[in-house]
Formats: C-alpha cells, sequence, structure tokens
C-alpha cells in the first residue's frame, strides 16, 4: 500500500499541499477551528517524520485525516478522562466520536476549503503579524519551528501568537463558511494583503543583517497561486501573483557580495529571472485587459515596464508615470506619491519632482519616514545640488531601520563628499 | 557559555565619525562586518547578533504614578553609545574576549584599525543541574 521511501522533500511539498484540505474538512466535521487547526498540524508533524521512513501512503489525504481526527479523540478521552473525575456526564459524548472512518476511507475535499481558511487566518479582528503567522501555518502547512525561524523569533513565542490569533478567531465567533457575498471584496483584498506582507518580509526583511529571507516570499508566492488557481478570472488577485512573480525575479540581482543593497538602476540585468518576468507580465496584461483595473494589477504593470527594459537608461517612464497617476487616482497613499514624484522627475527633470515632494512634507503619515528624505536626496543629487543631498542622505541614513538601506545611503552620501573634494 | 560583545562607537568626534570617511574606507568597514558575521556563523558561535539605529531618537522611559510612560532624552551630550552587540557561545572566555578583539579591529579611516572598545559580559544561564 505504500511507495517505496521518498525523500523528505517530496514528502515536505505534499503536506503542505494537502494542509489546507485536510484542515478543511476536520474543521467542518468538528466545529472548532482552533482544536483542528492544533490537530492537523499534529497530523502533520506526524506524517513528515513517519513517511519518508515507511512509504506515503497510497490516500495520504486520508491517513491525515484519521489521524488528525483520531488526535481530536485523544484529545477529547483525556479532557473526559479528567472530567469524570470532577463529574461524571461526559459519557455519551463519547459516542459521538467513537467512530472515526477507516485510514484509507476517501474523504471529501471542498475546492472552496483553502479560501475559507484564507478568509478565516486574515480576519479583519486579527493584528497583522497574528494573522500572517496563522496563515502561514494553516494554509501554508508550515510548522510552528519553521514560521518562528522565518521571523527569527524563538518557537515559544510564535506558539503563542499562533494560540492568541486562534483565541481571537473563536472569541469573534467567525462560523467556518465563506464570508458573505456583500462582505467578499472587502475580506479578499484583507487576504492579498497579507500575502503581500508576507512576500515583503521575505523580499526586505524588516530588521537584522540578513536583506532577503528568500523562504517566506517563495511562501507567498506559492499561496498566491493557490488562490488564483482559485479564483482565476479575479483581477487583483492575478495582480498580486504578478507583482510578486516581477519583483522577485530581481532577487538575484538585487544584493551584493556583502550584502548590500544594489538599487535597481544599478542592477545587472542579465541576473533577472527572465522566465519569471515572462510568466509575471502575461499574467498582468491578461488582467489588465479584462477591465475593473485595481492597485495589484497597476503595481505589477510598473514592475514589467521595468523589466522589460534591457538597460536602466531604456527605461520608459512616460509609462511609469501615466500607471502611478493611474495607482495615485486609486489609493490616497503617501507612499505611491513619493514613487510618482521620482517618476516625474525621470519624465520631466529632477525639479519637477522635488516640487511634488513639497506637497508631501506637511503629511503627518510621512513624518519621520526615511524614503522622503532618501527620495529628496536622490532628486537633489540629480538637480546637482551635493550638498544638500548628502544632508539629505545622512538624515534618511539616521532613520532607516534596516541595515543594508543604511549602509547603502551612507555610502551615496560617503560618494558625493568624495566628489566635492576632489 | 554564552557571552555578549557590546560594541560601544564613540560619539561626535573622532575616527568612528563615518559621515567623514571615503566611500572605499566605509566600503571596507562594511565588508569587514558582513566577514565578521559569517565566521562567527560558520564556527557554529553566533547566537544572535544586531544593529542598533542611531541614538538620534534614543529615549529613557520610566513608569509615571498611573504606569504611563514618561520619557526623557535624547541626550546629544552623552559620550558614546551602543551601535549593536553580538551574543556568541563559545568554550571560555578567553575565546569571547579573542572574538571581542577582532571586531575590535574593524577598519576605520585608511583602512586602519578602529580598535573600539568592546564590552564583554557573560550571559548568566538557567538553573544548575542537581548533584
Amino acid at each position: 500500500m505504500t511507495k517505496a521511501s521518498p525523500d523528505s522533500t517530496t514528502v515536505g511539498h505534499l503536506l503542505r499541499e494537502l494542509a489546507p484540505q485536510v484542515l478543511g474538512a476536520v474543521a467542518r466535521r468538528h466545529d472548532d477551528f482552533a482544536a483542528a487547526e492544533d490537530a492537523v498540524q499534529e497530523a502533520l508533524i506526524a506524517a513528515a517524520t513517519q513517511w519518508p521512513a515507511r512509504g506515503i501512503p497510497d490516500n495520504p489525504r486520508g491517513w491525515l485525516y484519521h489521524v488528525a481526527l483520531r488526535r481530536i479523540t485523544d484529545h477529547l478521552r483525556s479532557e473526559m478522562a479528567r472530567r469524570r473525575r470532577e463529574d461524571a456526564v461526559a459519557s455519551e459524548l463519547w459516542a459521538e466520536w467513537a467512530f472515526v472512518p477507516p485510514p484509507d476511507g476517501e474523504v471529501g475535499v471542498d475546492r472552496d476549503d483553502t479560501l475559507v481558511l484564507l478568509f478565516m487566518c486574515c480576519h479583519p479582528a486579527l493584528t497583522p503579524p497574528s494573522a500572517i503567522a496563522l496563515t502561514l501555518r494553516a494554509v501554508g502547512g508550515l510548522t510552528t519551528a519553521e514560521i518562528a525561524s522565518a521571523f527569527l523569533v524563538p518557537e515559544a513565542t510564535m506558539a503563542q501568537r499562533i494560540s492568541r490569533a486562534k483565541q481571537s478567531i473563536k472569541a469573534s465567533g467567525v462560523p467556518f463558511d465563506m464570508p458573505a457575498e456583500s462582505e467578499r471584496a472587502e475580506r479578499l483584498a484583507a487576504v492579498l494583503h497579507v500575502l503581500y506582507l508576507i512576500f515583503n518580509e521575505g523580499y526586505a526583511s524588516s530588521s537584522g543583517p540578513n536583506l532577503q529571507r528568500t523562504d517566506l516570499s517563495n511562501e507567498a508566492i506559492r499561496l498566491a497561486r493557490a488562490i488564483h488557481a482559485l479564483l482565476p478570472d479575479d483581477g487583483e488577485v492575478a495582480g498580486l501573483l504578478a507583482l510578486m512573480l516581477l519583483t522577485d525575479a530581481r532577487r538575484a540581482a538585487r544584493t551584493g557580495a556583502s550584502g548590500e543593497l544594489i538599487p535597481l538602476d544599478e542592477q545587472d540585468r542579465m541576473l533577472w529571472d527572465r522566465g519569471l518576468i515572462q510568466e509575471g507580465t502575461a499574467l498582468v496584461s491578461d488582467a489588465l485587459g479584462r477591465g475593473s483595473v485595481g492597485p495589484y494589477q497597476l503595481q505589477a504593470a510598473i514592475a514589467a515596464v521595468h523589466d522589460e527594459a534591457a538597460q536602466a537608461g531604456d527605461t520608459d517612464w512616460p509609462q511609469i508615470l501615466a500607471l502611478y497617476g493611474l495607482l495615485a487616482r486609486m489609493s490616497d497613499n503617501p507612499m505611491v506619491a513619493l514613487n510618482r514624484a521620482i517618476a516625474a522627475a525621470m519624465v520631466h527633470g529632477p525639479e519637477v519632482g522635488l516640487q511634488l515632494l513639497q506637497a508631501l512634507d506637511a503629511d503627518a503619515r510621512l513624518r519621520g519616514n526615511h524614503r522622503l528624505d532618501a527620495v529628496r536626496a536622490h532628486l537633489l543629487e540629480r538637480a546637482g545640488d551635493p550638498e544638500r543631498a548628502i544632508a539629505h542622505y545622512r538624515a534618511a541614513a539616521e532613520r532607516t531601520a534596516s541595515i543594508p538601506e543604511r549602509d547603502y545611503l551612507l555610502t551615496k552620501a560617503a560618494r558625493l563628499l568624495a566628489g566635492q573634494r576632489t | 557559555m554564552r557571552f555578549m560583545l557590546m560594541m560601544h562607537a564613540p560619539r561626535g568626534t573622532g575616527d568612528y565619525q563615518i559621515n567623514n570617511w571615503s566611500p572605499e574606507d566605509f566600503q571596507a568597514h562594511i565588508a569587514f562586518m558582513h566577514q565578521y558575521n559569517q565566521e562567527l556563523t560558520a564556527a557554529g558561535e553566533w547566537v544572535d547578533g544586531q544593529g542598533l539605529t542611531p541614538p538620534g531618537e534614543a529615549k529613557l522611559v520610566r513608569a509615571g504614578k498611573d504606569g504611563a510612560p514618561v520619557t526623557d532624552g535624547p541626550f546629544p551630550e552623552a559620550k558614546e553609545f551602543l551601535a549593536g552587540f553580538w551574543i556568541v557561545e563559545v568554550d571560555s572566555p578567553e575565546r569571547a574576549y579573542a572574538l571581542a578583539a577582532k571586531a575590535s579591529t574593524a577598519p576605520g579611516p585608511g583602512g586602519a584599525p578602529l580598535n573600539m572598545p568592546i564590552e564583554v559580559r557573560q550571559v548568566m544561564s538557567g538553573p544548575p543541574t542537581d548533584a
């Protein structure tokens, strides 16, 4: 009944694909999401240790489902034993759990279960770090230890974060079901936002000496692919997946030998991943062709314009400026306004960009943010004002919490200073 | 044994005024730190290491009467500041001192070692095993 000793990578991939399906089935049957999630996690760990040695069962999904239900039964039994000592009510409750399906019995898989899980894990009642952790475990099938190591926190901390997230879900009383049609769009936006945060956490790690934690980016892309397969007609899902692929395509070119950050216009474009660029570009072109344009599609389109330029000098800046114009109309986001100022400077000259920045000085959301100083420094440098450029590069370096970015900004300032002295 | 190596950067004047370094000197400093971290990891001695943002926004915080935070600072007159730290797992205090000395030689202007002061403190452990 088993195939000959698979390697643990094969088992890992299979388990993470099955994880949301099994959890969906168990959560539907058991009605207690937190207990179901714990039980499935235990089943996944059991499979990860047993299958590489004994082979993959003929019906791996059935195996996981059965083991997870058994774990729930075991927990219930020990819980009942404890209670029996306290009072003698519980015997009929036991009967309900005495029957579990045979190990190879087929498990009904609802395609929508993965979506329901995502909606649940990315519920607006959760803080972003909680939603991220729960999504990676319940939908991504990662272990608590793996998630903890990706976020550089102790395992106990991550376990607590996940457990608190599940308590919040329980307290909010969300049923394990699709959100109502009226709130579907808003809830899907929350799901996409969580995936985008996971991707960014991997792509530009927010702290620590390493700029990229690639496993998280890969995981975000894998989950985005899964949603895209379930909702192929949703333009923003396609847009987010395209944005991730087009950004990830530049990964190898983005850092140097000492982990230093290399900006887009100085990257070796031969290192870009053509396959990812083609796939991302095709995705976003197809989505944009269907109408209902959204922010992820526009950001992906901008990334595609950058990626199609063989050299930085070939970049079609007028098109990027037009796309940022559309994006600015769609969302009142100061970061978009900042990027638009860069594009305007590339098309109409640095003075125009600097003028656009003046309007942002009053924006409270950018107060203390290093990006405004960094962009102003770039534009001042291009405008031939090294003295003020140096001051703003340094101010940005003082404020950023990213070590590679700080080093990059200080290097820019040092180069300008050296140029002034000669 | 675990030790914390704390890198104290002199403030304001002196060689650690990195704003006045040449780009090459600055690059060499970054490359040294990168190499140092990789060596610690390769030797299995790395436990943790973090760089801290500059002290421009540093605050001292105490609880007020109602428990709400009361902040003080920043302190522009402070002579030196904690720029970052490492926690290393080593067999002896001597090894921790050697690692600290290596970090202290991080290059500054003209590639000359900075000889930054590195404070070395043992990290306390849990309860001892029963005899």
